[in-house]
């Protein structure tokens, strides 16, 4: 199979341009508590009902950090092949808002928790390097909602001083689809290691995307615009190819593009100007006074790499090796913790390539069609391997398997019991498919002249009517063997 | 007894102890005399009644291992106090009621003190002279015809112990809150380590800066009340882990040996010859008792005030971002957020708070950070080395505390420079981190007190204390006003 090339080029009049993209994803943090207080976490609750003292910047109240943050700000960086820093410090980054209880939030500026590191993509055109820059812990603000009362809008401070790791990628990506893998590979790692859900749709990930555009082969960066605050992949590729395409238009048009930060119109598909560089936030970051700077210990953050669970990437060569999948076969059931571990349970007890098969093929399907989550799968990996099994021993062909799993997922069925009721378990007796087989070919001896002189292709219809007389449930390598036998007599 | 209110913090409870006198007499004492006393404007808020009523109930059940058992104790408006309105003294937080008590403040209660009240001081702590807080001017019981400041920001804490209307209180010293107006009004005032009390729930200024601290009538009392106050929180990050020993029991008055230096560079400009004399007299007394004079130079030390006024401001310019109308305290609508924001922050602060929200605004702006809140940062760490060099030489260090005495309301209200510049001897040691006390050590010719400063190592507040206590003892400084404002 010859690898496909890199083709991601978008033609303007004046030639053919290439599209360069950083991100700064945003990652909520899985913790119970908050970054600087023991306020509750939980996604959805009442407004206003998950907010200590702190969350809310009462005078005299300080933030003290939560430990378990760190732990999981650490694993992450773990998880991205960086380098954890020792020492790293909390800044105030300082601007007015009315969902910014303290009037500036604490990030970190200078000294970031975890620095350089790398992300690697399976392409179409193979594997693709992305360099991470930073991780860097800071606060989420809270939420304000202006669609409440005509005259006043309202603030919910449960999201409030909520963790966030911000990773901010290299400028390495290059198409819509490489950051649709990046932040797909991204979120699986966090949802291995349990750093952080990635529900985009509850916004516990989301990023702002820099975007800039060069003549193809040029060496030079050109001018970025940030898209902020972009919640689904679907939207990052839209908007992509719109402000790329609105950025090449400048160029052609002899004008410039000025740096600065854009919106996304989900509705209109399109960008639009928020701020300019002029207009660019003075955030007057400083280290925040009220914490003491993070110091790590060597054997702290060693530990914590020892007790690392297998990440992505590690599990797709051992299922590749181990397991003997191909390359395709590794990457998608990888790329989602829960398939894996589906998958695996399901192997163990059955058959690695069967159950990769069915895995991948009806059970997908499935899933697709009822547009469930593996988690919510019909079939449980115990049924769904001892169905394999009995493919295994013979005693179901692959063709009724098909049928005792439609139904098995009614409720997921036993399908030993399934097989039993509905009579499905193939004959694999060679007296009784020889007598068959020879009742078939005595009645079509016409047919059997006809193969005998040379029409090889009857061969499928002697089969077809044999599986035909025995209702489908003949074992279909032993009817082929007989048959062959007779016919060359 | 008629004059509970004239003896020290230690004297009357031991008098409670023994029962010669009942907390209820104690209460009633200062209440009787914070009650005729309203001319001083030393408290913005009274809780008399809560105060009395705790008093009868401690009378009935009788709790003799407290340390403050009975003591009614107002404390500075910057403490907040669950319940009780919190203003920092700004009309940003006029009625404020918070739904908490400090640490600091809660440590007090849970050892017996009472809550007399909420006392004046600067507004969000930011002034020399009382003269900044929304709800006016502090007096200092010492008057020179005219009427004085107390000193500030902890002014209204200072007069009420000097005046004799709390048996104690609690400050906070940013750059010599505490220590400043104790030298006003001829009591005593202690800043601890930075990091010995909890700074959870009080109302931050310069949060690397901001310490609580005893203001007493005598050193034997603020011991106490630092044992009492100080020690680890797991609420304030920047709290230490340090024991807290048994200051006040520790106390002693031999001092023989100890090694102390005088920093010429104390010697600054505009300091008054009266000082300087009070400062030679410290110096004789200390070498009376035992002790071995060292000169010594702390040279970055004329850096120390420019370097304040850099990283105070630049830090409270963030604190302070949290009075925004939204939550509570003041609001001025506006047309939209923007508006309100300016609405509020314009009418909700006075002047001063608002000059150092611009100076810190500004150090931390782009393109000023490193010419001034970076440089700013790295003086500090240089006058800190200074002292670390110097600690490898002497136990302590003498300075006079302020540079002239109380000086007359409005006098330096319009050259904030001139009112910087009182606190020219104490921000050091809190750019330092390191514990300072000032006591009464004599008078000027209009009769009005000065105080010697001391400072120490870092969480060495005993020697501080043994050598303040010595000198007090030697010099024994006796109050010498006239209730002249009743």
């Amino acid at each position: 199979m010859s690898e496909k090339q890199f083709d991601y080029y978008l033609k303007g009049e004046k030639g053919e341009y290439e599209v360069v993209i950083g991100l700064e994803v945003h990652a909520q943090v899985l913790s119970e508590a908050k970054l600087f207080s023991p306020s509750a976490t939980k996604f959805g609750s009442k407004p206003n009902s998950q907010v200590s003292l702190v969350d809310a910047a009462m005078p005299g109240m300080l933030p003290v950090i939560n430990k378990f943050c760190i732990e999981q700000a650490i694993k992450t960086g773990l998880g991205l092949n960086a380098k954890i820093n020792t020492f790293s410090k909390f800044d105030r980054k300082n601007y007015f808002y009315a969902d910014l209880p303290q009037g500036y939030q604490i990030s970190q500026f200078k000294h970031p928790i975890v620095g350089e590191g790398k992300v690697i993509l399976d392409m179409p055109y193979g594997t693709k390097e992305v360099g991470i820059e930073r991780l860097h812990l800071e606060q989420d603000a809270g939420k304000s909602m202006h669609d409440q009362d005509p005259n006043h809008s309202f603030v919910d401070l449960n999201r409030s001083g909520i963790a966030l790791m911000e990773i901010v990628s290299k400028p390495d990506l290059r198409s819509p689809s490489e950051v649709g893998e990046y932040i797909k590979k991204l979120r699986s790692i966090m949802r291995y290691l349990n750093t952080c859900d990635g529900n985009m749709e509850q916004g516990s990930l989301r990023a702002d995307v820099n975007v800039s555009v060069r003549k193809k082969g040029s060496k030079e960066f050109g001018t970025r615009c940030e898209i902020k605050n972009v919640n689904s992949i679907k939207f990052m590729q839209q908007a992509i190819d719109y402000e790329a395409k609105r950025q090449i238009g400048l160029i052609e048009d002899g004008k410039s593009v000025d740096q600065e930060t854009r919106l996304f119109d989900t509705k209109k598909q399109e960008t639009r100007s928020m701020r300019s560089k002029e207009d660019a936030h003075d955030y007057r970051y400083f280290p925040d006074p009220d914490l003491l700077p993070l110091q790590l210990e060597e054997s702290y953050i060693n530990n914590l790499k020892k007790d690392l669970p297998e990440l992505p990437d590690q599990k797709k060569q051992r299922l590749i090796s181990e397991f003997k999948l191909s390359n395709y076969e590794a990457s998608v059931i990888i790329s989602d913790q829960a398939v894996s571990s589906y998958y695996e349970e399901v192997a163990k007890n059955s058959d690695y390539k069967l159950a990769a098969t069915w895995l991948m093929g009806e059970l997908f399907a499935t899933l697709n069609k009822e547009g469930k989550e593996i988690t919510e799968s019909p079939v449980s990996t115990k049924n769904l391997a001892k169905m394999i099994n009995l493919i295994k021993d013979g005693t179901i062909s692959g063709k009724i398997a098909k049928t005792v799993f439609e139904e098995m997922i009614k409720n997921d069925g036993d399908p030993g019991q399934i097989v039993e009721e509905k009579g499905l378990k193939q004959t694999s007796d060679p007296k009784e498919i020889e007598n068959i087989i020879d009742k078939i070919l005595s009645s079509n001896q016409d047919k059997v002249e006809q193969f005998k002189s040379g029409k090889d292709k009857l061969f499928g219809f002697f089969v077809g009517q044999v599986m035909k007389e025995m209702k489908g449930k003949g074992n279909p390598g032993m009817i082929n063997d007989i048959l062959k036998d007779k016919l060359k007599k | 007894m008629s004059e509970i209110y004239k003896l020290t913090l230690c004297q009357i409870l031991e008098k409670i102890k023994s029962k010669e006198i009942s907390c209820e007499e104690v209460t009633k004492s200062f209440i009787d005399r914070a009650g005729k006393s309203k001319k001083l404007n030393c408290f913005i808020e009274d809780t008399f009644d809560q105060a009395l009523k705790k008093s009868k109930d401690q009378d009935n059940k009788f709790e003799s291992d407290k340390k403050l058992f009975g003591a009614p104790i107002a404390v500075k408006d910057l403490f907040c106090t669950k319940g009780v309105q919190t203003t920092a003294s700004s009309k940003m937080l006029e009625g404020f009621k918070p739904e908490y008590e400090s640490t600091v403040t809660s440590k007090l209660w849970s050892e017996g003190a009472n809550l007399l009240g909420k006392l004046n001081c600067d507004e969000y702590a930011m002034g020399s002279s009382n003269e900044t807080s929304h709800f006016g001017n502090v007096i200092n019981p010492y008057k020179n015809n005219k009427d004085l400041v107390p000193g500030g920001s902890s002014g209204g804490s200072a007069s009420a112990v000097a005046a004799c209307l709390t048996s104690a209180t609690v400050g906070t010293d940013t750059g010599g809150s505490i220590r400043q107006p104790a030298s006003f009004t001829g009591t005593v005032g202690l800043k601890p380590t930075y990091g010995r009390c909890s700074r959870w729930g009080i109302v931050a200024f310069a949060s690397s800066l901001d310490q609580a601290g005893p203001m007493t009538k005598d050193v034997k009392d603020s011991a106490l009340l630092l044992e009492v106050i100080a020690g680890h929180d797991n609420k304030d990050s920047t709290s230490a882990q340090n024991k807290v020993e048994s200051f006040s029991q520790k106390l002693k008055k031999d001092i023989k040996g100890l090694k102390i230096g005088i920093p010429k560079e104390y010697k600054v400009d505009g300091i008054s010859k009266e000082i300087l004399n009070l400062w030679e007299k410290g110096i004789e007394a200390v070498k009376s008792l035992g002790c071995e004079i060292k000169e010594i130079s702390l040279p970055h030390t004329k850096y120390a005030l420019p370097t304040y006024y850099i990283i105070a401001p630049a830090e409270a310019s963030s604190n302070l971002a949290r009075y925004d109308g939204v939550r509570y305290g003041f609001r001025a609508e506006g047309k939209d957020l923007i508006e309100m924001y300016e609405n509020t922050r314009s009418l909700g602060f006075g002047d001063e708070v608002k000059r150092r929200i611009l100076i810190g605004t500004y150090v931390l702006s782009s393109g000023y950070y490193d010419a001034y809140y970076l440089k700013a940062q790295r003086v500090r760490r240089l006058i800190k080395n200074d002292f670390d060099e110097a600690f490898k030489n002497v136990d302590t260090i003498l300075t006079p505390t302020t540079p002239s005495s109380a000086f007359a309301i409005g006098e330096n209200i319009d050259d904030p420079i001139a009112m910087y510049l009182n606190d020219v001897l104490t921000v050091p040691a809190n750019l330092a981190g390191l514990p300072a006390i000032s006591i009464p050590a004599g008078y000027d010719q209009n009769n009005l007190p000065l105080g010697l400063q001391l400072i120490g190592k870092p969480f060495d507040e005993q020697t501080v204390l043994n050598n303040a206590f010595a000198i007090e003892q030697s010099i024994n400084f006796k109050p010498n006003y006239k209730d002249w404002w009743m």
